[in-house]
Formats: structure tokens, C-alpha cells, sequence
């Protein structure tokens, strides 16, 4: 075991997959001679050169374009997104071409490419850097969406994205790419669908994924703890493919279900997670599965109405204590 | 005589090749009319009729492993590129031999085997797809290169512009031939751009601009070939607009009223076909029996074609929910 920030196994993804496969490609604005806007792509430009780690000029639109017209043609490349909140100028090619294009081309062309980079809000940038994306993009068939809350999975699992044939989301978030935390040695990867139980516990299932584990799910779990409430928190790590039976084990031993997210709460991921767990568990639960989320509002600016649109420790605990009527 | 002066004089059978697939063209898009307007074909449909000259002069210049990104207005680029008759047409059926299994239709026809990268429903959205696709040729070493036909509409578009620098910026071997048949859907090109000549915005990305007449395949040939020569050896893009017309609307079913009978009838006088045939008859390359010998091939092609889709069978409900995801 190593113990590395989320920056550096993020990095050791990718440059490991670039070692092991000529035909993967490193492309985005400030990755290469400026190491990347928050150096995940730290030495990579000095490693393997210019044909295979390229600056852009700012045109989202066009380099995610470009990196599915690579795809298309044997490339893997890996596109990053200084943030998923630019990424919407590239959302045509994304959902148009990227997701699409197996399907409209009768499975002829697939396209093995990574869209990476921070989701989500991260302090005080306001409305148009602090969206969270997941949902978006989880409602568009064709495309695979990936999250990660600790260094290991993180390193897993953008490896198994790179290699998958299929377009892949892959979110990460700028306030914990200094986290650290264990990393096996030598080469492993985590496959896409299969979630982790990060905490154990028996009377309530909080289900939260990327930093929100970190920063909610696992500190309102310790709080809970000293109440004598054993939370289990379940981490889906992707969101697409989901793995729901993973969340229904937790939820036929628990009897009660928490679903935390930074997405809006309108159509956000847990709705689609409570629907399965209604359809499924109908009659495991002892109460109606509670939402924590963002608020249905552009993020503002101020510290003190950003703090009170986000999720926090004491909503998870409100809605824990709620589905167990404490 | 180098390479460059060669493809400036193509020889009689590259002659009688270029008037084959025109004519070629041309009959496969009258029948996808005519059979639109009689119900047998629905869905959105953009026949190529009048510009004729552009994919094929351009296509002459290509090998079948360079790649192409097309438009809503594909067909003649995807004939052009050497796609089987038959599979397209069972596509615009809807059926399961189309080319995408009845998934894609008109506006997305491809070709992994030819280098046809599709077809693509949203004007301009074909071109970063081409600069994907030299990218890849940069990276694998291979002296391939791309083209993306592009129509007027797509270069008042953001990611025409994006794509012309970021070729030139990366040095990327594309063709953006631009297709100016006058119109976006109804707005006249005057309306919508300030500059006479579309090719005179390649000067703002520092890259090679060239207008020619599209109506003369000749012409189309002869740039493209230096436009692709410059590609794959110099790895340099180029922007080459070509002035065209399309003879009907923008879909099968659109009037055209926002444009006068005299005008449309001018462009017919013009028509490219006429003009190469013409020349060929002149010149002894073709006399009046090879001429309607082309045309009937032309004509049983394309009634195979017509056969052929209408025998196929049409995709039960689970095909559609095929190719979503190669694994999932």
C-alpha cells in the first residue's frame, strides 16, 4: 500500500494506461505545459510528448469533438475538462455524437473516450463553476457516468474507464484532489457497476457517492454512532451502471434509506434510486426514503448562501433521524 | 510530372469515372424524390441534386481509407466515398440490411469499412469529427487525411470556427469543403455573412482559403487536389469553398418559395452534369452509346438498390434496443 493524494493516483491512472496502450491520448486546455489547471496532469507532457498530450486552445465544443472523431478512428483519447461546468459548451458532441453514434450507426463505430475532470461546487465560485452534473448526463443513453470518493477508487477506476469501449463521464472534484488515502501497489482496476459499502451498519442506509462520503455520509455516520444509530453507508461509485443490488441488500437489512447528493433535487440521481428502491423493497422499508441535495436554485455567491444550498452533516442527520422517527 | 499536375489532369477513365458517379448521384437522389413524394420513404430527407460536382470531384481525390464526415445532405458524399447502393437505400427503408440496421436513416449514414464517419443531423457538428479523425492519422502516422463537407448554414456555426483553428493550430490534415448552394434551410447566404467569398474567412485562422465553381467538377477536381496534396504531405488544413445549388428545397417536401423559378432555372442551365458530358461528347472520351450506357446502369443501380430495400425485412423492437453500449 501507498498512501497518495487522489491528484497523484488519478495521475498514476493515466499514466500507466498511456504506457500500456500507444493508441491513448491526453488532450484539454492547460494539461500539458502548465501540468494541468490542478496538476492531475502533473509531468505527463515531459513523459510522453506532444502526440500523445496536447494543449488546446479554450474550445470545448471543438476538442471534445475532436476527441470522439479520434475514437471513431482507434483512438482512446482522454479529454479533460478544466471543469464539467465548460463541459457545457461541449454538449452537443458530447450527447449528439459521443453518446449516439453506436447506436445511429447500427453498432459499427464505438467510441472509447473519457470526458474527466471537477464536478460540482467547490467554495464560493458561484453559479456558473458550482453545478453538479451527474444527473445530466446519467439521463443520456449511450454515455457511462463515473464517480469516485477516495484515492483508490479513484485510481481503479478511471484505469477501467480508459480501457471501456464506451463513452465514459468520468467526475471528479477539485476540493479533494489533495485527499489522501491508501493505494494498493502494482496494477488493479475496479470495475464499472460495482458499488462499495464504505462504512458498515445496521439501522439506516445513507447512499452517497464522490466527496459527498467524505465530507457527509461517513462524519454524520460517526455523529449517528455516538447516538448509538449504526449507519451503513453504501457508495454506488457509478452511477451508470448502477449497482442497485448492492443498495438493496443495504436496504433489506436496514429497513431505511438516506440518499445524498449535490445534484438538484428535481430529477436528480437519488429519484431514480428511490424509484428502484420503492419498486424492489416496497415492502423492506420502514419509512419513505428521505433526500438530502442541493436546493433547486443557481448556486450564489455569498459563503453563507452557498453553505445553506448544499447539502451538510446536520441535513443527514435531520433525515436519518426522520426515517428512523427519533 | 509530379504528383500535383497529375491530379490536375485526370485521365479518361478518372473522366468517365467522375461522370459515372454523378450521373450515379443523380439518379439514386430523383428516385429518393420521387419516392418520398409518393409516400413509399418518410422521415427527413435532403436530396444533393445540383451539387453533384462537389462530392465527386473532391471524392476523386480520395483513397478509400482517407475519411469523411458529411451533413444532413450526405447521400452523394457517401455514393461518392463508395458506399454500396443497395445498403444505403435499405437504410433511408428503414430496414435491417440498411447500412446502420434501419437505426441511423438518412442523416446517418456511415461507413466504418470506406472512412465515412457519418453523416450528422446538426450543421457543423461533422467537423470536429473530421479534426478527430486526422488527429488520429497524426498520432498513428499514417498519411490518411479528412475531409468535412460542410454546407453554408455550418459556417456561421461555433464549431466551424473551432475547428478551422484548431487545425491549423495542431497542424491537422483536414479538407473543409464548403458546400455554398446559397441557402441555410431559407435564409440566403447574403442575409446571413458579410463576406462575398465564405473561403476568405480561412484567412483568420492563418490556413489556405480557395473559392471555385462547384458546378464544374473539373474545377472541384483540380482544387481538392491540391487542398489534399497540402494535407497529406504537408499535413496543412485548407478551407475550399465550392459556389453550388441545390435544385430542389432543403428537404424533400419544402417548395422553395423563398427563391424565384429564373433563378433555379439559371443554375439548371449551369447544371454540372451537362457541362462534363458535354465536354466528354467533344472530346471523343464519350460517344452517345457509352453516354446512355452510363445511364442505364445509373438507372438499374439504383432500381436494384430500390428492390433490394424493399425485400429487406424491417427491425423488430429489439433491435432498437441493440447498440446502445458495446458493454454494459
Amino acid at each position: 500500500m501507498a498512501n497518495l493524494s487522489i491528484r497523484d493516483a488519478l495521475n498514476q491512472a493515466m499514466t500507466e494506461e498511456m504506457a500500456r496502450d500507444p493508441m491513448v491520448f491526453l488532450m484539454g486546455e492547460e494539461v500539458g505545459a502548465y501540468n494541468g489547471a490542478y496538476k492531475v496532469s502533473k509531468g505527463m507532457l515531459a513523459q510522453f510528448g506532444p502526440q500523445r498530450v496536447y494543449d488546446t486552445p479554450i474550445t470545448e465544443g471543438g476538442f471534445a469533438g475532436l476527441g470522439i472523431g479520434a475514437a471513431m478512428t482507434g483512438l482512446r483519447p482522454i479529454i479533460e475538462m478544466m471543469t464539467f461546468n465548460f463541459a457545457l459548451q461541449a454538449i452537443d458532441q458530447i450527447v449528439n455524437n459521443a453518446a449516439k453514434m453506436h447506436l445511429m450507426s447500427g453498432g459499427q463505430f464505438c467510441i472509447p473516450i473519457v470526458f474527466r475532470g471537477p464536478n460540482g461546487a467547490a467554495h464560493m465560485l458561484a453559479a456558473q463553476h458550482s453545478q453538479s452534473f451527474e444527473s445530466f448526463y446519467a439521463q443520456v443513453p449511450g454515455l457511462k457516468v463515473v464517480t469516485y470518493s477516495d484515492a483508490k477508487d479513484a485510481k481503479g477506476l478511471l484505469k477501467t474507464a480508459i480501457r471501456d469501449d464506451d463513452p465514459v463521464i468520468f467526475l471528479e472534484s477539485e476540493m479533494t484532489y489533495g485527499q489522501q488515502g491508501d493505494v494498493p501497489d502494482g496494477e488493479y482496476t475496479i470495475p464499472l457497476g460495482v458499488g462499495e459499502v464504505k462504512r458498515p451498519g445496521t439501522d439506516v442506509t445513507i447512499i452517497a457517492w464522490s466527496k459527498l462520503v467524505g465530507q457527509l455520509a461517513l462524519p454524520a455516520a460517526e455523529e449517528l454512532a455516538k447516538m448509538g444509530i449504526q449507519a451503513e453507508v453504501v457508495d454506488p461509485r457509478t452511477i451508470k451502471p448502477l449497482d442497485e443490488e448492492l443498495i438493496f441488500d443495504s436496504v433489506r437489512k436496514t429497513n431505511r434509506v438516506v440518499i445524498v447528493e449535490e445534484n438538484f433535487k428535481f430529477c436528480g440521481v437519488g429519484s431514480e434510486i428511490s424509484e428502484r428502491i420503492y419498486n424492489r423493497c416496497f415492502d423492506d422499508l420502514d419509512a419513505p426514503v428521505e433526500r438530502v441535495t442541493s436546493h433547486d436554485v443557481p448556486m450564489p455567491y455569498a459563503h453563507s448562501l452557498e453553505s445553506a444550498v448544499l447539502p451538510n452533516v446536520g441535513r443527514v442527520i435531520e433525515a436519518v433521524k426522520k426515517v428512523l422517527y427519533v | 510530372m509530379t504528383s500535383m499536375q497529375a491530379q490536375r489532369r485526370p485521365d479518361k477513365e478518372k473522366l468517365r469515372w467522375m461522370y459515372s458517379q454523378m450521373v450515379l448521384i443523380r439518379t439514386f437522389e430523383e428516385r429518393v424524390q420521387q419516392d418520398y413524394m409518393s409516400g413509399k420513404l418518410v422521415g427527413a430527407i435532403h436530396v444533393y441534386v445540383g451539387e453533384e460536382a462537389v462530392a465527386v470531384g473532391v471524392c476523386g481525390q480520395l483513397r478509400k481509407d482517407d475519411y469523411v464526415t458529411s451533413t444532413h445532405r450526405g447521400h452523394g458524399h457517401c455514393i461518392a466515398k463508395g458506399l454500396d447502393l443497395r445498403r444505403m437505400m435499405a437504410e433511408l427503408y428503414g430496414k435491417v440490411d440498411g447500412q446502420c440496421r434501419g437505426k441511423g436513416g438518412s442523416m446517418h449514414l456511415c461507413d466504418l469499412e470506406r472512412g465515412m464517419l457519418g453523416a450528422n443531423g446538426i450543421v457543423s457538428a461533422g467537423l470536429p469529427l473530421a479534426c478527430g479523425a486526422a488527429l488520429s492519422a497524426n498520432l498513428r502516422h499514417t498519411d490518411q487525411v479528412a475531409v468535412a463537407f460542410l454546407g453554408d448554414g455550418a459556417s456561421n456555426a461555433g464549431a466551424f470556427h473551432e475547428s478551422l483553428n484548431l487545425a491549423a493550430v495542431l497542424k491537422l490534415p483536414v479538407v473543409f469543403v464548403l458546400e455554398n448552394n446559397g441557402y441555410a434551410d431559407a435564409t440566403h447566404i447574403r442575409y446571413a455573412a458579410r463576406v462575398t467569398n465564405l473561403a476568405d474567412r480561412a484567412a483568420g485562422y492563418g490556413i489556405p482559403g480557395v473559392t471555385v465553381d462547384g458546378m464544374d467538377v473539373l474545377a472541384v477536381h483540380e482544387a481538392a487536389g491540391e487542398a489534399v496534396a497540402r494535407a497529406r504531405s504537408m499535413r496543412t488544413p485548407t478551407l475550399l469553398e465550392c459556389k453550388t445549388y441545390r435544385y430542389y428545397g432543403h428537404y424533400v417536401g419544402d417548395a422553395g418559395q423563398y427563391r424565384s423559378k429564373e433563378e433555379v432555372e439559371a443554375y439548371r442551365q449551369k447544371d454540372c452534369i451537362s457541362q462534363l458530358e458535354q465536354r466528354l461528347l467533344q472530346e471523343g472520351i464519350l460517344s452517345e452509346g457509352t453516354r446512355r450506357e452510363y445511364r442505364e446502369q445509373a438507372t438499374e443501380a439504383v432500381e436494384d438498390a430500390v428492390r433490394f430495400a424493399q425485400n429487406s425485412p424491417i427491425p423488430g423492437p429489439e433491435v432498437g434496443l441493440e447498440d446502445v453500449y458495446v458493454r454494459y
